[in-house]
């Protein structure tokens, strides 16, 4: 046992066990250190030598407990460990600590460490406690102290950490599981098996509604998006598909044996028997009364210009006067040119005074009369002048040939004239518009012919003889249409040559003479002297006169003359204006273009008048609905209706004229216009002195309508071409009235004033399409060219059968009123005789008074019986009470 | 037979008659004055129209039957009397 006690070391030791916990007393020596010497054989061959092995750094030795063993086996007594052998046999570990005690602190060079925690104490802390005495040692000196690394000291945290940590609180179970050798690919065989029949073929945890246990869902996280409304709507669409279809079919139809049967069945009597009456109501009904006509509609058509200013009034148009002729002269007549729009001809004549006339037939020769042609197109100066022996009162146009002119003077001559040579002259002025001349190439001013400038004047080229001809001026000269020609015998018959070979005019020399521009038919015996041959004339024959008429020239007769006697006196009517019926051209306007063209196709052809006769009465088919009766205007303002159709003088064998039919005196002052209505063959407008009157060819009881006196003379009257009810009259200071018979009977409807003069003629003319013209002349010789404005020119709806019916309803009221008057008459005539009767009985009073008495008496006795039955009856009177008196 | 033609001659002269046709109940012509095809045409057309005709008439009030039916167009009127068996058609053109 060695034991080393060293103060000092067991004050290191002390020290050392002081700073372990539980460690021994500082003074006395530690329980597990045994103080040890250990010889240097020893240390030797337990390699603890002092100073090569164990050092004061190293002080420690690890000894191995079977070592030390066997050491001391070897030695047993000697051994330095013997002291301590039953504490080494002990010792529970495997290795012993040996200390080097340098110090001898223990009281020997070495010490064992008896146990094993001190031996790990020293061990380790040695370490620390070494460096910590080496530390403190040295360090005690310095003044900051680092601080010493303190061993761990729990406070509880070790705990909680060993709780949370999870431990293997046992060995994990290892197992293995494995099938059984024999079942590895054996084939399997699978079957269904339902698994709600056996239950334990699985198990199932169903989820329950725990109370227990809730736990409601405070917080979720979600994403939201915005979608919109989703609808699902569905419906149903119907297809159809084209399809190809196609049926033909044939109509049901009776053979004729069943409609035979079937049309004699008494059913079929019986049925057309019951319904034929309905159908007869029917049908008659249509006829009587259209049920569907539109009054309201029909109405509208009247008002032709909507707002806005309706032109009523006719526009000046134009307005010709020639300076140099027409000074101090008047118009007598004015007429259209038939075929050329624009062109007018007026004939010019002084003014009608008695004086003038004696004083002035001087300037005849010099300043003949003339026709003047103007024109639209110029103004100033007249396209024609045609040289009249004497002043012409009233001329017309050839309707088949505008280049024949008819005139009649106031000699008493009528006179023809030919103006084919100036026609182109004449249908240059329309053509070119405004300029004077067409034909005409060369258009230098220089070279033109001069006598272009000039207006042509062209003689007359037939005359008829004076002595042949009317004694008193002639007043009016009518051509005969060209349909039909007047025989000899007055007899209408038809006209194969188709121009216009007649002419009628009338002179109130008490004649209406009729005119033929052929030369009359070669016969053996002749009722009239008449020379054969046509032979040179008096006259002398000048170059520029046409050769048209030379065969009538100054020979020209009337080949009928009609006289107009009056009935009962001797005299005779004077006629100045006449009227036929079936004149064609009486009423001419400009529509009838193409006939005339044609007419003058036909007479362009070489008409040669010259060559043409005049044929036989017997030749010709005489026509039949040609009245030969006309009206005759007459200067004391009767109105003739007669007869021009010659009869045969059973006496003389002559051929006389028959008497006219009838005669009206209606009118005041000698007539100046006979006109019949373009639209009604029968209605004539007659105008005289201060009225005017229409009359309806049949009517002969008087005029249907008769004006009232109007303040001015009337003057001249004309029909509107185009509208039924409308014409003009001109009057004595110069204005033109329009009358209207739909609108107003009693005045006029409109009344224009034109020139301070009176009129002397007015001629309506229509420029198609839809120009109307009013040419006025009046009495100062200034030719007035009107413009008729819509309201004047066109018909109102339905116009032309209204104006019949008014004409109709005044033809009743005046055979109404002739009945009247009859009956008036024959009133008059019996109450005349009546008081004739009464006048007759002047003695019969005086005897028959007291019969008269006696009459009275009984007449009063039967009235008190009377009385008395009433009374009685009545019950107001009763038998007993005495009758009242 | 003679009496019936003579009826006939009698609508058939009244003033803008332009023919007359006689069909039977279902359509059938019997009799016309108008050419064959005009005739059929009319004849199918205007069946079915008198049937609507007189359905009409009759379910507006039972006791009511169709005498007579004028159609009236722009150029000319049709005017019909059914019967039991027959319809007798007349066109006629009414002018004023």
């Amino acid at each position: 046992m060695m034991a080393s006690k060293r103060p000092k070391s067991t004050g290191d030791k002390k020290n050392d066990s002081a700073d372990s916990a539980g460690s021994s007393t500082e003074l006395g020596l530690p329980d597990d250190i045994f103080p040890l010497v250990l010889t240097s054989g020893t240390q030797e061959l337990f390699e603890c030598r002092v100073d090569k092995d164990v050092t004061r750094e190293s002080p420690y030795k690890i000894l191995r407990k079977e070592e030390i063993l066997k050491d001391m086996k070897t030695r047993a007594a000697v051994s330095d460990f013997h002291p301590i052998k039953q504490t080494v046999l002990n010792y529970p570990g495997e290795e012993l600590l040996l200390m080097f005690d340098r110090d001898f602190t223990c009281g020997q060079n070495f010490y064992l460490v008896l146990t094993e925690e001190s031996k790990k104490r020293i061990l380790e802390p040695p370490v620390s406690a070494r460096e910590d005495t080496a530390e403190g040692t040295s360090l005690d000196s310095p003044p900051c102290k680092t601080p010493e690394c303190q061993p761990w000291v729990s406070l509880g945290s070790e705990r909680e950490i060993e709780e949370e940590s999870v431990r293997d609180s046992r060995p994990r179970l290892k197992y293995r599981i494995s099938r059984v050798r024999r079942k590895f690919g054996a084939p399997v065989t699978f079957t269904d098996c339902n698994a709600q029949e056996s239950k334990d073929k699985y198990t199932e945890c169903t989820s329950y509604d725990d109370r227990k246990f809730s736990i409601e869902r405070m917080e979720i996280t979600t994403g939201v998006q915005a979608v919109p409304t989703l609808r699902s709507i569905s419906t149903q669409t119907r297809w159809t598909y084209p399809r190809n279809m196609c049926s033909q079919y044939e109509f049901r139809e009776f053979t004729e044996e069943e409609k035979e049967n079937i049309a004699n069945s008494e059913n079929f009597r019986n049925f057309v028997n019951s319904v034929v009456s309905r159908f007869e109501v029917a049908a008659q009904q249509n006829m009587i009364f259209d049920v569907f006509f539109n009054d309201w509609q029909a109405l509208h058509e009247e008002d032709g210009i909507f707002g806005g200013k309706v032109e009523t009034h006719l526009k000046e148009y134009q307005s010709f006067t020639d300076l140099h002729f027409t000074k101090e002269k008047t118009i007598s007549d004015i007429n259209w040119h038939p075929t050329i729009n624009g062109l007018i001809a007026v004939s010019v004549m002084e003014k009608l005074s008695s004086e003038g006339k004696i004083n002035g037939s001087a300037k005849l020769l010099q300043n003949p009369p003339l026709i003047f042609f103007w024109s639209f197109s110029d103004p100033i100066n007249p396209q024609l002048l045609l040289e009249c022996p004497d002043d012409v009162l009233s001329f017309q146009f050839c309707p088949s040939n505008p280049n024949i002119i008819v005139g009649g003077c106031m000699n008493g001559q009528v006179v023809l004239w030919d103006v084919s040579a100036h026609a182109d002259r004449l249908q240059g002025t329309r053509s070119a518009a405004g300029k004077a001349t067409s034909a005409n190439e060369c258009a230098l001013p220089a070279f033109q012919d001069k006598r272009e400038l000039n207006t042509p004047v062209v003689r007359y080229c037939a005359v008829s003889g004076v002595e042949n001809g009317h004694k008193a001026r002639i007043t009016d000269v009518q051509w005969l249409p060209e349909n039909f020609e007047i025989s000899k015998a007055g007899i209408p018959v038809e006209n194969k040559a188709h121009i216009c070979v007649q002419v009628i005019t009338c002179a109130p020399d008490c004649c209406v003479m009729f005119w033929d521009i052929r030369l009359p038919r070669v016969t053996t015996h002749s009722l009239t002297e008449r020379k054969p041959k046509v032979t040179e004339t008096p006259h002398l024959n000048r170059s520029d006169v046409p050769n048209t008429f030379k065969h009538l020239d100054l020979s020209w007769k009337p080949f009928i003359k009609v006289a107009l006697p009056k009935k009962g006196t001797g005299a005779e009517y004077s006629p100045l204006k006449f009227s036929l019926r079936d004149n064609i051209n009486d009423n001419q306007t400009g529509g009838s273009t193409e006939t005339s063209e044609q007419n003058l196709e036909k007479s362009e052809g070489g008409t040669e008048y010259a060559l043409l006769r005049a044929s036989s009465a017997k030749q010709l088919k005489p026509l039949e609905d040609i009245s030969t009766r006309f009206y005759i205007g007459t200067q004391d303002g009767e109105v003739v209706y007669t007869d021009w159709k010659m009869e045969k003088d059973n006496d003389s064998g002559r051929l006389l004229s028959t008497k006219p039919s009838h005669c009206f005196l209606v009118h005041d002052g000698f007539i100046n216009s006979v006109r019949r209505s373009p639209f009604f063959k029968d209605i004539i407008l007659t105008v005289g002195g201060w009225t005017f009157a229409i009359w309806k060819e049949g009517v002969m009881n008087g005029p249907i309508i008769h004006s009232s006196c109007s303040p001015k003379k009337c003057t001249v009257g004309y029909w509107s071409p185009s509208r039924p009810g409308l014409f003009f009259i001109g009057k004595e200071d110069g204005n033109v009235e329009v009358w209207d018979l739909l609108e107003k009977t009693h005045e006029a409807s409109q009344t224009q004033n034109l020139s301070t003069t009176q009129i002397t003629c007015i001629k309506p003319w229509i420029v198609p399409p839809k120009q109307h013209f009013l040419a006025v002349s009046d009495h100062s010789g200034t030719l007035h060219i009107l413009e008729v404005p819509w309201s004047l020119r066109s018909p109102s709806y339905n116009e032309k059968s209204n104006m019949a019916k008014y004409f109709e309803k005044e033809v009743d009221r005046l055979i109404f009123l002739n009945k009247r008057k009859e009956m008036r008459a024959k009133e008059k005539k019996d109450k005349e005789a009546e008081e004739q009767k009464k006048k007759m009985e002047p003695k019969m009073p005086e005897k028959l008074e007291e019969q008269i008495e006696e009459e009275n008496l009984v007449h009063y006795k039967t009235y008190l019986a009377m009385e008395k039955v009433i009374l009685k009856n009545m019950g107001l009177l009763s038998d007993e009470e005495p009758a009242l008196n | 037979m003679a009496e019936v033609e003579e009826t006939l001659k009698r609508i058939q002269t009244q003033k803008g008659v332009q023919g007359i046709i006689i069909v039977t109940a279902e359509g059938i012509p019997i009799r016309s004055t108008l050419d064959n095809a005009s005739t059929v045409q009319y004849a199918g057309l205007i069946q079915q129209l008198v049937m609507k005709a007189r359905v009409t008439v009759r379910e507006m009030d039972p006791q009511n039957d169709l005498t007579f039916l004028r159609i009236r167009s722009k150029k000319n009127e049709i005017m019909i009397a059914p019967d039991k068996d027959y319809f007798l058609i007349v066109i006629q053109n009414p002018t004023d």
